[in-house]
């Protein structure tokens, strides 16, 4: 490691060190952009992670890159892209710089999550930094690893409450050699049906949204593949600039849903017929995704009877919680996590479970 | 290493009864197994070198009553080893010698295929092979494929995170399960996913899979089911030497091609496979690679169309692609047949798993090379490229004294070349007792701890299949010992991802 590197993390290092001897939490944040997705305020001091930045390994026949936390997901976009590859899930960027730290403590995925995966299906290993101070590895940089628990993938998503994420390994895979997009005139009930039967099919999907009376359906593959699909499903091909528009306006939240004071989003099973909920929503990953601009008393319930969750996105929450509630049991080995890897809670208190 | 003794005397016989006569009250009398010859068939999974006879086993039928037999054992302090098929390659379901195992084969139906949702919901004691049978109907599949398939159970697949020929392009078990259902050891019910991805919380799921059954027992599994490919041709291409093959997987990936399988067996595994079923390989080359294609018939020819001309620059000697689905078997089957054919040529053979990243595919197989001699043992190699995850299968014969010992230590210093080349002790088969002190080489102590903190978030008792996976800190201090005492390794200082 380079020397400013490593004083950097040396630094890091004392802030934990400190935060821990005098019980003061700490918040943990890249870039910010994300500062909004949290159960409760942030509190603690912040512990800015953007200067523990830089590509710590990259070799595209590996398929594998490694960087430290603060790395901008700019910079490993293009220097992927220099080389045919990328990031499969897609993450968001709100419209910001995000960091690869930030990226993987959110774990959330785009329009390609439900075809590729999701951010921790690419997670091959983490390095933590603990509440006591320590550097620890977790994965490796192989795509097969069942050494130990899965500790790197319980980190993604953790929204930074069990430790310091200050490298990331992720497997990148190569561009698809062609991509297009079609547009369907139809119901979001036809719709949904439509995108099941699809990805019961052997197409080269790579998205599938719904939004005010049009179906949008993106193929990435082969080129053979994607030509053979086009004149299969028919529909109105769209001009790729458009294309572009359009999915980069659902990955990074640019579309205009995005800006509502008051928005749900709702993770179901992709079969789910359109549901009982007043107002219009935009549907992605097939169908497992239903964005709301509206308040519902009822909507939880809704989501829950349809065997899923409602995360409240944007605006206040009304009964007093943003995530979906947790089983019991599973609550009960939240708090136990918490209370192993983070004894005097320093860490980004109640950002994912209020308390916690 | 080796299980210990399992206990005889009249302390254990009364400790048996008792709890013997616990779990009768709740489970039906032919559900709990005692007499000695009814437990001899528990006595050891896939890793036969590793026996210990249970207490007791436990065969529930329903989630009920496997939260009965949990809730008693944890009232009676009885550790519990979870068992699917006892398929498994690394002693993960051996028995405990107080404990009760807890086989559940008898949970084996499959709940609900949902062809629209593309999903299966499965007991864990269904067969993986049985899920892609009962799906074929709708023009679909279950992804993983292990080499065990035709037996290995899907519950025993989430605790091992099993992986197969086709990970590169569809992903481990982990990457294809959606949820799972099951019990802690205090008997309270967990789900954990399901059919709505992304749920809120951190992803336990994650964590559960891969746990070798010390953090939960699963009841029911969802599982993902995608569209069978239309068409799969695999490429046979030969090479005079193995960094040649390792250069051109690289060059392959390189290329923008992710294949369906891409395998490589050295010259020793084609030598040993080939008479016994005449695959068609090239007994000249040094290295055989297969890389295969699947999709669509216009993608498949295009892939095929690619990975012939990568092959070519890179220095093949020869290749052939499949023209028949008969072929593409034909080639496969001295790749799916390494095993039984190692078993052929040799008394045992013990399999090792490490995972390296593939750029040091050559030095691994030059160091493999010299600890042959060093052994005085013969091993053959066969490669799941693609991911790097190696397969070295070590040849011995049981009954000549000191052989295994020599396999075991052959095997465990391939396991820390492993990891000082940047890769893992396990990539498919897990830890369970075979590699516990080959984790003391790639986790740190404060790692090791990290670990203990997940197993204890779930089961505070620390009965679910303890002394498996994870070493202590004792464990550790002893084989460090041990080593420096042998005089070679271990490399603490050196980087170990």
């Amino acid at each position: 490691m380079d020397p400013s590197s490593q004083a950097t993390l040396q630094e890091l290092r004392e802030r934990v060190n400190a935060a821990h001897r005098n019980r003061a939490p700490l918040r943990l944040r890249g870039a910010g952009t994300k500062d909004f997705y949290a159960e409760s305020p942030s509190a603690g001091e912040l512990l800015d992670l953007r200067p523990y930045r830089g590509i710590v390994d990259y070799e595209p026949s590996e398929l594998v890159i490694t960087a430290r936390c603060g790395t901008p997901l700019s910079v490993i976009d293009t220097l992927l892209a220099d080389r045919g590859q990328f990031l499969a899930f897609e993450p968001p960027a709100f419209g910001g710089e995000p960091t690869i730290g930030g990226v993987i403590a959110a774990g959330l995925s785009g329009p390609r999550r439900p075809y590729a995966g999701a951010a921790r299906d690419f997670v091959l290993g983490a390095t933590l930094l603990s509440a006591e101070g320590e550097i620890l590895r977790f994965g490796g940089q192989v795509m097969k690893n069942v050494a130990g628990f899965d500790v790197s993938r319980l980190l993604c998503g953790s929204l930074g409450i069990l430790g310091v994420i200050t490298e990331v390994s992720l497997k990148v895979l190569p561009r698809p050699r062609a991509e297009e997009t079609l547009r369907f005139e139809m119901s979001a009930a036809d719709a949904v049906t439509t995108f099941n039967r699809w990805s019961g099919q052997p197409l080269p999907l790579s998205a599938a949204a719904w939004c005010a009376g049009v179906a949008w359906v993106r193929l990435s593959g082969a080129t053979a593949a994607v030509r053979a699909a086009l004149e299969r499903l028919g529909g109105e091909r769209v001009d790729s600039t458009e294309a572009t528009r359009w999915w980069n306006a659902l990955r990074h939240h640019d579309h205009p849903i995005f800006s509502s004071n008051m928005l749900w989003r709702l993770s179901v099973p992709d079969t789910t017929p359109p549901l009982a909920l007043p107002g219009e929503p935009l549907i992605d990953w097939g169908g497992a995704l239903r964005w709301y601009a509206a308040d519902h008393p009822d909507i939880r319930n809704v989501a829950t009877a349809a065997g899923g969750t409602a995360v409240l996105w944007r605006g206040p929450a009304p009964d007093g919680t943003r995530f979906h509630p947790l089983q019991p049991a599973v609550a009960t080995v939240h708090r136990r996590l918490k209370d192993r890897f983070d004894p005097h809670g320093i860490f980004n208190p109640g950002r994912l479970i209020a308390g916690l | 290493m080796s299980a210990p003794a399992p206990k005889t005397g009249p302390e254990h016989a009364t400790r048996q009864a008792e709890v013997a006569a616990a779990l009768r009250r709740v489970l039906p009398a032919d559900c709990v197994l005692s007499r000695p010859e009814e437990l001899r068939p528990y006595e050891c999974d896939g890793l036969s070198v590793f026996r210990c006879k249970p207490m007791l086993v436990a065969l529930p039928r329903t989630e009920q009553e496997v939260r009965d037999v949990l809730l008693t054992c944890r009232r009676l302090e009885v550790p519990v080893v979870a068992r699917g098929a006892g398929t498994g390659l690394s002693g993960g379901a051996t028995p405990h010698e107080t404990g009760v195992l807890l086989s559940l084969a008898r949970l084996n139906q499959i709940l609900e295929i949902d062809p629209a949702a593309r999903i299966a919901r499965l007991q864990p004691g269904v067969r993986n092979l049985k899920v892609s049978e009962a799906a074929a109907p709708h023009g679909l599949y279950y992804a993983p494929d292990p080499s065990s398939q035709i037996a290995c159970s899907i519950g025993g697949n989430v605790a091992e995170n099993s992986g197969g020929v086709h990970c590169l392009k569809y992903g481990l078990t982990v990457h294809n399960v959606l949820g799972v259902r099951g019990l802690t050891v205090d008997g309270d019910l967990i789900e954990l996913g399901g059919r709505a991805p992304d749920p809120s919380g951190l992803d336990l799921l994650a964590l559960v899979i891969g746990s070798e059954g010390l953090l939960m027992v699963i009841t029911e599994v969802t599982v993902k089911l995608i569209p069978r490919p239309p068409l799969a041709r695999v490429v046979m291409a030969s090479f005079a030497d193995v960094q040649a093959a390792g250069n051109a997987v690289a060059a392959i990936i390189a290329a923008g091609i992710i294949p369906a399988g891409l395998e490589m067996m050295d010259r020793k595994a084609t030598a040993a496979v080939e008479p016994f079923v005449q695959a068609g390989y090239d007994l000249a080359a040094e290295a055989i690679l297969l890389a295969e294609a699947d999709g669509t018939p216009e993608e498949v020819a295009e892939q095929i169309t690619d990975i012939e001309a990568v092959l070519r620059s890179a220095g093949a000697t020869a290749w052939v692609a499949s023209n028949s689905e008969t072929e593409r078997l034909r080639y496969w089957s001295g790749r799916k047949n390494a095993f039984p054919a190692a078993g052929r040529i040799s008394a045992d053979y013990y399999c090792m798993d490490g995972t390296i990243p593939r750029k040091n595919l050559g030095a691994m197989l030059k160091a493999i090379e010299m600890m042959e001699e060093r052994y005085a043992l013969r091993c053959m190699n066969v490669f799941h490229a693609g991911d790097g995850n190696l397969h070295p299968l070590i040849l011995f014969d049981a009954n000549i004294p000191g052989e295994w010992e020599r396999a075991d230590q052959f095997g465990a210093e391939i396991l820390e070349l492993c990891v000082r080349l940047g890769g893992t002790i396990t990539g498919e088969h897990g830890v369970g007792i075979e590699k516990i002190n080959s984790m003391c080489v790639q986790f740190s102590d404060a790692e090791r701890a990290a670990f203990f903190a997940v197993k204890a978030a779930f089961d505070p008792s620390g009965l679910l299949n303890p002394g498996k996976t994870i070493p202590t800190l004792a464990r550790c201090a002893e084989y460090g010992k041990m080593h420096i005492h042998a005089g070679e390794l271990p490399h603490p200082d050196l980087p170990r991802f």
